[in-house]
Parts: C-alpha cells; sequence; structure tokens
C-alpha cells in the first residue's frame, strides 16, 4: 500500500532530514511514527501528501511512483488519503456538516449522497446532531472527531495522521485510536506520526521510530 | 463503547467493502473523466460558486460596497465621457445642416426666373427654405463688408448676379447627403457658383475625430483601473483566505475548483459597479436637461440632450462585468500556483 525506498530530504537551510528512509506498509496496517521533536515525523507525512517532494529514492502510493505525479495531478491523488492534524485545520466559518462535506464537494458528490454519507460518519464519530454548530462551539475533542470525520467521508484506502491526539486527554486519545482501529478492520491504512509513548505503548500496533533522519523498526 | 462499535464494523464488513469497490469506479470517474459526469460537476461547481460568491460578498457589505463604489465611479466616467460624445455628434450634425448654401445664378438670370428656380427648388424634399437675393439686396449686403463694401458705389453698374439662399433640411445627418444635394444644384444650368461654408464644418469633423481617439484611450485607461482594481480586491480577499485554500487544497481540491468562486466574486463586483455607475450616469444628466433644452429651444434647434440606449446600457453593465472577471483572473493565476500546503 505504502511503500518508501532510501528516501532522502534536505531544506535548504536546515539540511538533511530524512537519510535513506525505507519501510512498507501493507494494506490495512496501523504503524505509529515516532521520535523526538524536529526528527522529520512531518516531514515524512509530507511527502506523501507531495506537500513536499523528496530529493532521492521512491515512495510508491496504492502502486503509484510518487516522483512521477505531476503537480496538475497532486489534487486527484490527495482524494486517496485522509489528512488528520494536531491542529484540526477546521474552516471556522463552515458549520460541522459543511467541514465533512468538503472533500465529497470536491470530489463532485451529488447533494443527496453527501448528506447521506456526511450523516453516516458523524454517527459514527459520535458527532449526530451536531452538524450544523460551528467548530468553535465544540470541545478540542470533538474537533478533532470533526477533523477525522472529514478525512475518512471519502474512504480513502490510507489515512495519514500527524499527531492526532496532541492536544487531548489520554481516554480521549484512546478512543480516537479505537475509531482508526475500526477503519483498519475494513482494510484502510493507518499511519499515525506520535511522540505519545504511553499511548504507543498501550496500542501495542507497529511502531517506526525515526532517529537521526534514520528509521528503526521497534 | 469499544466492543459495540468493533461489533458495529464487523456486521457492515462485507458490504462496505463492495461499496468501496463500486465507489472507487466512481471516484476514477471523477479523477479522469466521462464527459459527461465532467459536465455535471462543472455544473454543479459554478451553480455554487455563483451563488457562494453572492452570499460572501454580502457578508462584507461595506467593503463591498467602497469596492463597488470605486469602481462605479471609474466607470461612470466611461459612460459620462461617452455622454458626451454621443451629444456632441447630435449636436455637430445639427450645426451641419444649419450652414446655410449660397447659390449664385449666372449673369443673364434675371430676378423672374430666379423666382422660377426657388419655386422648383422648393419641391425638393431635402430643402427646407429658399430665398432670393436680388440684385439690389446683394449690393445692401456687399456694403455692409465695411470700407471694402463701401468701393461697390464707385462702380456705374451693379456686378453682383442674382442669388439664391438655400436652408437644407435639419434631418439631413451626414456629409454625404448635404454634398449630393450641393451637386445637384451645381449640376442647374441657371448657376453659375455653389457656395458653402465647408472650412469650419472640416474643423468641426476634425475635433469629432480628436474626441473619438481621446475618448478611446480614456476608456482604454479607466478599464485598466477596473482590471487592476478588482485584481486588488480579489488579492486581499485570497490572502485573508489563505488558511482556507490551504485546507481545501490538501483535501484534494484543484486549482479551477478554488478559483471558480473569486471568479464569481470577480464578475459580481463588476456587475454590480456596471449598474451602480449606470445610474450615475443617468443622475448626472438630471440637473443638466433642463438648461439645454432651454437653450436648444433658443437656438431653435431640435436638439436634445441623449442618455445611453439600453444596447450601450447592456454593453457597459457587460464590460464591466467581464473586466470585473478578468481581473480576477489576472490574480488568481499567478497567485493560486505559489500557495502550496506547508
Ligand atoms: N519548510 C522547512 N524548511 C526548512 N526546514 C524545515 C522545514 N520544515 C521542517 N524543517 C526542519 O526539518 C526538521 C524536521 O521537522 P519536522 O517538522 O518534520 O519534525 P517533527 O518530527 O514533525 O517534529 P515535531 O514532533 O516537533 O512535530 C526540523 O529540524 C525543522 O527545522
Ligand atoms: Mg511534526
Amino acid at each position: 500500500m505504502l511503500k518508501f525506498e532510501n528516501v532522502c530530504k534536505r531544506y535548504p537551510l536546515t539540511g538533511d532530514v530524512l537519510r535513506g528512509v525505507s519501510f512498507h506498509l501493507q494494506r490495512g496496517e496501523i504503524a505509529f511514527l515516532t521520535g523526538h521533536s524536529g526528527a522529520g515525523k512531518s516531514t515524512l507525512l509530507k511527502l506523501i501528501a507531495l506537500m513536499e517532494r523528496c530529493n532521492s529514492g521512491e515512495i510508491w502510493l496504492d502502486g503509484q511512483k510518487l516522483s512521477h505525479v505531476k503537480d496538475s495531478q497532486i489534487p486527484y491523488l490527495r482524494r486517496k488519503m485522509g489528512f488528520i492534524f494536531q491542529d484540526y485545520k477546521l474552516l471556522h466559518d463552515h458549520t460541522i456538516f459543511q467541514n465533512v462535506a468538503l472533500p465529497l464537494v470536491i470530489a463532485g458528490y451529488g447533494h443527496q449522497e453527501t448528506t447521506r454519507k456526511v450523516r453516516a460518519i458523524l454517527d459514527k464519530v459520535g458527532l449526530a446532531g451536531k452538524e450544523h454548530k460551528l467548530p468553535l462551539a465544540l470541545s478540542g475533542g470533538e474537533q478533532q472527531r470533526v477533523g477525522i470525520a472529514r478525512a475518512v467521508v471519502n474512504k480513502p484506502p490510507i489515512i495519514i495522521a500527524d499527531e492526532p491526539t496532541g492536544n487531548l486527554d489520554p481516554e480521549l486519545s484512546e478512543e480516537i485510536m479505537r475509531l482508526f482501529e475500526d477503519f483498519q478492520q475494513v482494510g484502510v491504512t493507518v499511519l499515525v506520526a506520535s511522540h505519545d509513548i504511553a499511548l504507543i505503548e498501550r496500542m501495542r500496533h507497529r511502531v517506526l521510530k525515526l532517529e537521526r533522519g534514520q528509521l528503526f523498526s521497534v | 463503547m469499544r466492543s459495540k462499535k468493533r461489533r458495529q464494523a464487523q456486521e457492515v464488513k462485507m458490504p462496505r467493502q463492495a461499496k468501496r469497490i463500486r465507489q472507487e469506479g466512481r471516484q476514477n470517474r471523477v479523477a479522469g473523466g466521462g464527459v459527461k459526469d465532467k459536465l455535471i460537476i462543472y455544473k454543479d461547481l459554478h451553480i455554487r460558486a455563483w451563488y457562494s460568491s453572492l452570499l460572501r460578498l454580502g457578508k462584507t457589505p461595506f467593503a463591498s460596497a467602497i469596492t463597488i463604489a470605486v469602481l462605479a465611479i471609474s466607470i461612470a466616467l466611461a459612460g459620462s465621457f461617452q455622454l458626451l460624445l454621443i451629444n456632441f455628434q447630435q449636436l455637430a450634425g445639427n450645426l451641419e445642416t444649419s450652414a446655410p448654401i449660397s447659390l449664385f445664378l449666372r449673369e443673364n438670370i434675371n430676378e423672374n426666373r430666379a423666382q422660377i428656380l426657388a419655386d422648383s427648388l422648393r419641391k425638393n424634399p431635402t430643402i427646407e427654405s429658399v430665398q432670393v437675393i436680388s440684385k439690389e439686396q446683394g449690393r445692401a449686403l456687399f456694403k455692409t463688408f465695411g470700407s471694402f463694401g463701401a468701393a461697390i458705389d464707385m462702380l456705374d453698374e451693379n456686378p453682383l448676379p442674382v442669388a439664391l439662399e438655400i436652408m437644407p433640411k435639419n434631418t439631413l445627418h451626414d456629409n454625404g447627403q448635404i454634398a449630393t444635394l450641393v451637386n445637384t444644384l451645381k449640376q442647374r444650368q441657371e448657376v453659375d457658383y455653389v457656395r458653402m461654408d465647408m472650412e469650419w464644418l472640416q474643423r468641426l469633423q476634425a475635433m469629432m475625430a480628436v474626441a473619438h481617439r481621446l475618448f478611446a484611450v480614456i476608456n482604454a485607461l479607466l478599464g485598466f483601473a477596473v482590471l487592476f482594481i478588482t485584481g486588488n480586491t480579489i488579492r486581499l480577499e485570497l490572502n485573508s483566505r489563505q488558511e482556507e485554500i490551504m485546507i481545501t487544497k490538501l483535501v484534494g481540491a484543484t486549482n479551477s475548483f478554488i478559483a471558480t468562486p473569486f471568479v464569481y466574486t470577480g464578475f459580481w463586483i463588476g456587475f454590480f459597479a456596471g449598474v451602480l455607475a449606470r445610474i450615475i450616469v443617468a443622475l448626472l444628466l438630471v440637473p443638466l436637461s433642463g438648461p439645454v433644452e432651454e437653450l436648444s429651444a433658443h437656438y431653435n434647434s431640435n436638439f436634445h440632450l441623449l442618455s445611453l440606449s439600453i444596447a450601450e446600457s447592456i454593453k457597459l453593465i457587460f464590460m464591466s462585468a467581464l473586466l470585473g472577471m478578468l481581473g480576477s483572473c489576472l490574480v488568481l493565476f499567478n497567485q493560486l500556483q505559489k500557495t502550496n500546503p506547508q
């Protein structure tokens, strides 16, 4: 599903961030990406999202070489991924419904289908009945669940989360991880960057550790 | 809670997978392209952008009103120049036809034959009036030309021919018609020489040509102003919505998906500015029309202050809406390339 082969990334000012990173995630696998602050976790995820391009090496997503993806094709590739962010990145002047519906609107779904899908996913993340609220009227945990709902509403085969539990208490963090496990159950691949060691230990999933630009399996 | 969710997930596992396969099919269609699907998506996107951009303008009424007012003033300026030109042209047409034509008859033509000629000319539908000027009247006229006029008294015989003064109808609007009339007059055998004061007419025409040129230049400048003002408005709007654009890009929006509402914003700004400009031009005429009609009555002329016609008004509004859209496209295409999610 997702394969890194000898990937290197260097920023002009910072220097090498990733030096020859290789790993392979199967379809329906969950993995944590960990490492100290500044180790390059976010950078690695940005390479998958094509927010950055790698300097050398190759990344395969669903059998597709990312280095061969043209800029004009990036939007279509991103529709196959669900991104979740530590700071949620919700649109604050849009309702919860509109936020979650955004990927469907972009992909060109009709009104009825969009409504049905959004209702279903909001129900699944436990936010039914809050469709018409604005994000700021929700708690942090609820906003994060809106972010998750938006990431998965279009049923992407892969979910990429950057510190999704960074702002949440342990109980909420675990609940969100359970949601990821539910998606994994139906064949979705999940990659979660986190430095919440306690959570990682509790969840007992595959762990990829970044250290000095290199990746170690734990 | 956990086990319940698990169970739910497992229960729906099979149909879900089937659904996903179907859905991937649809996604590919959406992404890659059945023409019909694309057209439907296009239509939805445009309808949505069309009214969402209107709603957005309404959300910041004060800022929108200021932008539209500034644009409207520029466009109204262009509109008033056009109005000026239209009326100037009408006036020039009136003046052209109000110049008299003098016919000097051959020496052997006496006043009686001149009278007969005048009667026949009065039947010409392009002639308003014909006046016979006898040799004596001619002499009296000549004398009014100052000291040079007095010279005529030194001659034994009156050397002046009988003349006719012809006023063309002022329904004649262009020079061609006047020229035709002058030609037919020249061909009469009684006529020795036709004189019309063409020089000032030519001067007037040269002035009109300059006015037209000036109008084109001013219009182009004002068009650029409209382009840049809308462009700048859209640029500010883009900047204040950076975050939203980034997020939208991250969930798979193409540049054209993001750009479309902004192009419509440009359209609306231009459209409303055009309508407002048309109203301003109409209001400008209100204080002018009274005095102008009075002046026109004094000169016995059929000059009336003209306003922009419906076609000209539609053109004005259409052009400003078009410029608004162009202005936003100009900015969007170089800004959106730069905005990459980080
Ligand atoms: N756009 C950029 N330009 C230059 N250097 C960058 C850029 N983005 C990140 N870096 C550098 O790359 C290194 C890795 O950053 P990254 O954000 O990937 O770390 P991280 O593992 O996500 O850290 P954290 O746990 O704090 O989020 C850092 O040293 C950072 O300074
Ligand atoms: Mg990070």
